[in-house]
């Protein structure tokens, strides 16, 4: 259907798109999981890393994007960049561990030892007098790696855009981007460190179910009814005045009702993000941690700080591959592996200067909510396996995302929505068709 | 577990046996019971992993959240458990790697094989468990344990019960 004789043909790609419903083959296709990798996620702003992960020149982190294994490094100019983790001889792997520091500022291949500086370029070859008159100055080998043009480092977060052609980094996130600001913000300092471990989840499931989920309010407190419930039963015994532990703090909103969720709002950029808590979340409701509020009146005033801490927002999706709660300082990123298997990274940072007790909510928080291990994951988990499965019954090929659907969506669904609406997965599947099919041709 | 008032090895082997077998055998209440109060159940997430309370973990159950888990299994919408999953441990004999008699405080090293499924999926996790015992109550309780799993920094599919 997407693949014709002539190749790839972008009206049929946007046609399985519509402006309230998708067809299923989204999330069943390989061949369309394949297009995925090769047009949605070069064409937009992919998460890398955060440059806390590399403080000194000569420091790496190697991931995927896409599929595409990268090195993200501190080169010896201080800046943050990012080349494909592929030796230009023959395709090796320069780097095989997850993190670490380059031998002397260089990366040098485990096979036949070419070495290369750290913006890429071929330092040494072995032997070099073999390739006297063989043409190989005009070899794509002698540009030696790959380093990625289209790098951006917004406040430490580093993403990247695989594709030559595409739309600029602030371009493409608008005004999204506060919500990583907010996050930043928090920190008296200004600054954020990764810390306190990254939990790593497979899911077998397509990576969009993932990213619907973080804006879907209709399914908490249905799906995570024997979790955060059983929780909210056990504490119900307390006297009224029994301190809360941290944990039951974080587990008895996810079973908050439906008019929590829709008085939240929920707020739509362009290009596919967006986030929920616009006046409150599911965070608001934590214990105040000794002094930091304080701390932060002294550092930023008493006003701003009040408007920081009072920003509570709940997931921010920055679409395709990101999603941040920057009240607690924990992210995820999607890592898409096949059409039904996604790896789910959790990372959470320290906010540098701020008590450590933040630190420990934090880690707290990820551990019960994004482990594997999770009461409340596997409940999320167990419904998007019922929706890989569920689909492969044929007699409807479309999935409805019509909940409040306003026909002003037509025009723009950029600003404010109440928080119930499926709004934010129709953004989401607007920016899918938009940047699968940027700069496809339409076959002859 | 009732045991003698000063155990002996063949008590605390035993003790570690009996564990699992609860565990395996879906008899989650009472193998709550053979927490103490201040009870911690921890499965860290690197090795060498220093402590729960700064860096995250697979589990670092209290006995409060250890009561959460247990009573959402037999919740009647506990989705992710309409097909049941289950689980059965095959362990090494457990070592002795201290005993403080005056305390009444003995800490077990057991190797492992943990195998979990639910319907054709299957689960196989491997590791070290240490046991912290206490004399309680002319018997024993747990007071910390620790799974330390040979893969823990690997990519993880949803672990249900408990290794």
């Amino acid at each position: 259907m997407t693949v014709g004789r002539n190749g790839l043909d972008p009206d049929a790609i946007r046609a399985l798109v519509r402006e309230d419903a998708v067809h299923r083959d989204l999330y069943l296709e390989p061949q369309l999981f394949e297009l995925e990798m090769r047009h949605l996620w070069r064409n937009t702003w992919i998460y890398v890393g955060h440059d806390s992960q590399v403080p000194k020149p000569g420091d790496y982190y190697t991931t995927e994007l896409a599929r595409q294994p990268v090195i993200m490094l501190r080169g010896t100019d201080g800046q943050v960049a990012v080349l494909l983790n592929r030796c230009a001889h023959k395709g090796t792997k320069l780097v095989g561990a997850e993190h670490g520091h380059c031998e002397g500022n260089l990366l040098r291949c485990p096979y036949h030892g070419w070495t290369y500086r750290l913006d890429g370029s071929i330092r040494t070859i072995p032997q070099k007098a073999g390739y006297e008159n063989t043409g190989f100055e005009q070899s794509t080998a002698a540009r030696g790696v790959v380093r990625l043009r289209n790098v951006a480092n917004y406040r430490g977060f580093v993403f990247a855009r695989l594709s030559e052609e595409g739309p600029g980094f602030e371009e493409y996130f608008g005004d999204s981007l506060s919500s990583i600001d907010n996050m930043v913000d928090r920190s008296p300092e200004g600054r954020l460190e990764v810390a306190g471990g990254v939990l790593r989840y497979l899911h077998d499931c397509n990576w969009k179910m993932f990213v619907e989920n973080l804006n879907d309010t209709m399914h908490p407190m249905v799906a995570h009814e024997s979790a955060a419930g059983t929780a909210k039963k056990l504490w119900e015994g307390k006297p009224a005045d029994a301190p809360k532990p941290m944990a039951i703090e974080q587990f008895l909103p996810f079973v908050n009702g439906y008019e929590f969720f829709d008085r939240m709002g929920v707020r739509i950029f362009d290009n596919g993000h967006s986030y929920t808590g616009e006046s409150y979340s599911i965070h608001s409701g934590y214990s105040a941690v000794s002094d930091y509020e304080q701390q932060m009146e002294r550092v930023y005033g008493a006003e701003r700080a009040q408007r920081i801490l009072g920003e509570v927002r709940h997931n921010t999706v920055y679409y395709p591959s990101l999603t941040i709660k920057g009240a607690i300082q924990a992210i995820r990123v999607a890592r898409p592996l096949a059409v039904d298997r996604t790896l789910i990274e959790s990372w959470t940072f320290r906010l540098v200067g701020a008590p450590e007790r933040l630190l420990q909510r934090t880690v707290m928080y990820s551990r019960l909510i994004n482990a594997p291990t999770s009461t409340v994951g596997h409940d999320d988990l167990y419904c998007y396996r019922a929706i890989q499965e569920g689909l492969a019954a044929q007699g409807n090929d479309w999935v409805n995302l019509q909940r409040n659907f306003r026909p002003a969506e037509r025009d723009s669904i950029v600003g404010l929505h109440n928080g119930l609406s499926e709004v934010s997965m129709r953004g989401q599947f607007r920016a899918w068709a938009k940047y699968m099919t940027l700069g496809m041709e339409a076959p002859a | 577990m009732r045991g003698p008032a000063r155990p002996d090895e063949a008590a605390l082997v035993r003790f570690v046996y009996e564990e699992a077998r609860l565990i395996d055998e879906k008899r989650f209440a009472e193998w709550y019971e053979l927490f103490t109060d201040d009870a911690l159940y921890w499965m860290p997430l690197t090795r060498g992993q220093p402590d729960g309370e700064n860096h995250t973990s697979l589990l670092y159950e209290d006995k409060l959240l250890l009561k959460v888990r247990v009573e959402r299994l037999a919740h009647p919408h506990s989705f992710s458990q309409q097909q049941p999953s289950f689980c059965q441990h095959v362990l090494q004999r457990p070592e002795i790697e201290s005993a403080d008699e005056a305390a009444g405080a003995y800490v077990l090293r057991t190797p492992f094989v943990y195998v979990e499924t639910q319907r054709h999926h299957q689960l196989v996790l491997a590791g070290v468990v240490r046991h912290h015992l206490v004399r309680s109550n002319g018997g024993l309780r747990i007071r910390l344990k620790k799974v330390e799993l040979v893969n823990c920094d690997a990519p993880l599919p949803a672990i249900q019960l408990f290794p």
